[in-house]
């Protein structure tokens, strides 16, 4: 079983359709996000980029490329992302976190919740002109 | 054909202070090289280093250095290992401070 | 300069006490080491040799009195009473306690300074020519640019947890003071034809294991499409770049395998997604910016109180030769402040000698103070008539050392004597050559000559673009230092090439003193630098002074 991270904390996992047939694509962290988006079937609903190691922040530039392309399904990181990676995460493009039982037992849900204002004291959006939130 | 192993001494850092330790044969931690395990088994010498990694709360970076026997108790082989058991040579900071401090 | 708003400052709060959460998890086993690691270096803290190092950034080299006041304060309360300017324009400590550090943090904050991504895999502090805003020579002063870079890199999502990291640099000067072309990425403030003020962006720059000399990405980028352009580049490199070998990770390697065309063929199809994304509020931001750093209200008044100094005493005359650079205005001066006295630690300087510093800063000089890559401090702003005073506080702290440029003013990296990856120690080769040159009383008459080095591979200490440069390595088990000659880190840079064998510890002195005679032996005047010489001649004689063993041989 694995946990589902979201600005409102630790709970299951509401994707029952699985990873097979054509609305959901789960994707290595060397995808080439260029090629993805030319490709991408427009029956996708959410595409799953794994994270083999926390260092590898491949994933991000990855959701983002989907999210300026246009993608508005849903996109998670799976794998060995940590608390303190949340607010980058969803910074990115990313709707939610996907991460092991073990995981969630050595980073509890309060250390994830820390970062769950990740609309706030964010450079970026200050220079898009983004949210009232964020200025 | 395999290298034959030489002694060996379990070194680190502490977690909070940051300074360089080692290992002794009791399972304590000792900031004076003399005081730690000379290790001359290398089977020995691998199992020693789990248990040194395994205190992941207490020190960072668990290594084997290279020593050999001396006088008062194990000496290092290399001028890195000499630096970290006495400190930078521009000043007299880090462990040689301490002990003129003694 | 620039002020922290209530954003920044809320921004930096909210860092700091991430931090110190971090540190307790690290603590109490959420946070394994290795996935601290990383955390701690994005905040600047290393774990050396002999202790952890703080690594606090020094934006573009910019700083006022009450900030080089606080420096002074955290060497006192948390470390050994000294701090270490470094050639990146941070100055790091060398003796804190883990659990010290998030205190340092929040003192740093009260000043309006962090050490946030001075470290780490993402990109680093933005560095800039450390005369910005005094220099004569300048198209436009390029510390705005900087500190809009400084914003849009901080925290930036996506740019985190790169392969490896990634370093810009800004320059705005017809000369280039900010080694530009070894850098990831270096920004250039140009004008066009039309008058128009844009930039020249570079990519591929960089020393350590594989040197490499930046080239032009971009040649004439507007205004407004900066960002945006940064944006993709760096995005692009933390897709493609290697991840299988750090060694090969950085953007020059990319550069080299993939070809110029192919990297700006797919940086400008990410531009055009990327640049829609900014509409408008970056561009606001940097009027915002830029007005913080008008310059000051010069004030005029007679300089002949200089002039009279100047000529009655020889001592303050060769300090005024040495260490003063051309100001725009024509009755005042940039300082360099050296850093570097005979047989001591270069780029070290005592809370004492910061406070001093400091208090010159806001007694004559604008309240402006800068560091450069020379490991120097500077008053980038002086009223000439306000030199004696300066220069005699100065001598009173051993600070008063007439070296800027010459032979003593040596680039050197912590090395072996604190550094954990170091093969070698560099400090006290440093000391060593500086105080014997000062024997000689040669170093005048040498002229213009930049030692750099480096105690590994990683090159901190520059020494691929010394004149002479040093690379300090393990051999066997003993320190082996390598010689390169004839490299260059202004806009005509070059990488040295390599003299030969190395030499031992107690062999590097002498064999650079056969290299400084033979080229007092072969310059065509007194006036053809070091350099010069080099690139006229090239470096069999120099070779031949170096290794007269072999030339016995072969004759
Ligand atoms: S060049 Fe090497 S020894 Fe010197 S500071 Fe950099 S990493 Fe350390």
């Amino acid at each position: 079983m694995t946990v589902i991270v979201t600005d409102t904390g630790f709970g299951p996992d509401t994707w029952t359709a699985g990873y097979e047939g054509n609305t959901a694509l789960d994707l290595p962290s060397d995808t080439n996000p260029v090629e993805l988006v030319e490709q991408l079937d427009a029956d996708v609903q959410m595409i799953r980029i794994n994270f083999p190691s926390f260092a590898d922040g491949r994933g991000f530039t990855i959701a983002r490329q989907l999210r300026l392309s246009g993608y508005t399904g849903h996109i998670r990181a799976y794998g060995h992302v940590i608390a303190d990676q949340y607010a980058m995460a969803r910074r990115s493009g990313f709707d939610d976190v996907e991460i092991s039982e073990d995981l969630a037992a050595r980073q509890p849900e309060t250390q994830w919740l820390a970062r769950a204002n990740w609309q706030q004291h964010n450079y970026q959006s200050r220079m898009r002109g983004g949210s009232p939130a964020a200025a | 054909m395999a290298r034959a192993f030489t002694p060996k001494v379990i070194t680190a850092n502490h977690l909070i202070e940051g300074d360089v330790i080692y290992l002794t044969a009791t399972d304590t931690w000792s900031r004076d090289l003399a005081e730690a395990e000379l290790i001359t088994d290398e089977a020995h010498a691998q199992l020693r280093l789990l248990d040194a990694q395994s205190q992941a709360a207490t020190v960072v970076g668990a290594y084997l250095a290279d020593a050999v026997s001396g006088d008062a108790g194990p000496e290092p082989t290399h001028f890195r290992e000499e630096f970290r058991r006495t400190g930078p040579s521009n000043y007299a900071h880090g462990k040689q401070e301490a002990l003129a401090h003694v | 300069m620039y002020k922290y708003n209530e954003f920044d400052a809320a921004f930096l709060a909210e860092r700091n006490a991430q931090f110190r959460a971090q540190v307790e998890r690290r603590i109490d086993g959420s946070l394994t080491e290795d996935e601290f690691k990383p955390l701690r270096l994005m905040n600047g803290l290393y774990l050396q040799l002999h202790a952890y190092m703080l690594r606090v950034a020094i934006p573009y080299g910019t700083l006022n009195s009450a900030q080089m006041n606080q420096l002074a304060l955290l060497a006192e309360k948390w470390d050994k009473g000294y701090g270490h300017f470094t050639t990146r324009q941070n100055i790091q400590f060398n003796w804190p306690k883990l659990s010290d550090v998030p205190d340092m943090l929040d003192a740093l904050a009260e000043v309006g300074m962090h050490a946030i991504q001075t470290s780490g895999n993402t990109i680093r502090n933005v560095t800039a020519d450390h005369f910005a805003g005094a220099a004569a020579d300048e198209i436009e002063d390029p510390r705005p640019v900087a500190e809009l870079i400084r914003q849009w890199s901080t925290d930036h999502p996506e740019f985190q947890f790169m392969g490896r990291k990634f370093k810009i640099a800004v320059g705005g000067g017809a000369k280039d003071r900010a080694v530009l072309k070894a850098h990831d990425l270096a920004v250039r403030v140009v004008q066009n034809d039309a008058g128009e003020i844009g930039y020249q962006i570079l990519i591929g720059g960089g020393l350590g294991r594989t040197p490499m000399i930046g080239k032009v990405i971009n040649d004439f980028l507007p205004r407004a499409d900066l960002l945006p352009y940064l944006e993709a580049v760096v995005s692009v490199w933390n897709q493609i770049g290697r991840r299988d070998n750090k060694y090969k990770a950085r953007i020059k390697i990319t550069l080299h395998e993939h070809g110029m065309d192919d990297i700006r063929a797919r940086v400008d199809a990410r531009f055009a997604l990327i640049k829609p994304t900014f509409q408008g509020a970056d561009q606001e931001l940097f009027s915002e910016i830029e007005a913080y750093f008008a310059a000051p209200d010069f004030r005029t008044d007679s300089t002949a109180v200089f002039s009279t100094a100047y000529k009655t005493d020889p001592v303050f005359r060769s300090w005024v030769d040495t260490n003063l650079a051309e100001h725009r205005q024509d009755d005042h001066a940039i300082v360099t402040i050296s850093i570097k006295k005979h047989g001591a630690t270069p780029g070290d300087a005592s809370a004492e000698q910061m406070r001093v510093m400091a208090d010159l800063a806001a007694k004559y000089g604008y309240d402006e103070l800068r560091i450069s890559h020379e490991q120097n401090v500077i008053l980038p702003h002086v009223h000439k008539s306000d030199l004696p005073a300066i220069h005699a506080k100065l001598k009173q702290h051993g600070l008063g050392t007439a070296n800027i440029g010459l032979i003593s003013d040596i680039i050197a990296c912590p090395g072996m004597d604190y550094c954990a990856l170091a093969t070698a120690r560099s400090i006290p080769v440093a000391e060593q050559l500086a105080t014997r040159f000062d024997e000689l009383k040669l170093e005048h008459d040498i002229g213009h000559l930049q030692i750099k080095i480096s105690g590994c591979i990683n090159a901190c200490g520059h020494h691929h673009v010394g004149h002479i440069g040093i690379l300090g390595l393990d051999r066997a088990g003993v320190e082996n230092y390598q010689i390169t000659l004839g490299g260059d880190a202004t806009w005509s840079a070059a990488v040295g090439e390599r003299a030969g064998p190395g030499f031992a510890y107690d062999e590097i002195i002498p064999a650079v003193e056969r290299i400084v005679s033979a080229y007092l032996d072969i310059r065509s005047t007194p006036d053809e630098t070091f350099l010069e010489t080099y690139r006229r001649v090239g470096l069999a004689p120099f070779k031949a002074a170096l290794y007269p063993e072999a030339q016995k041989k072969v004759a």
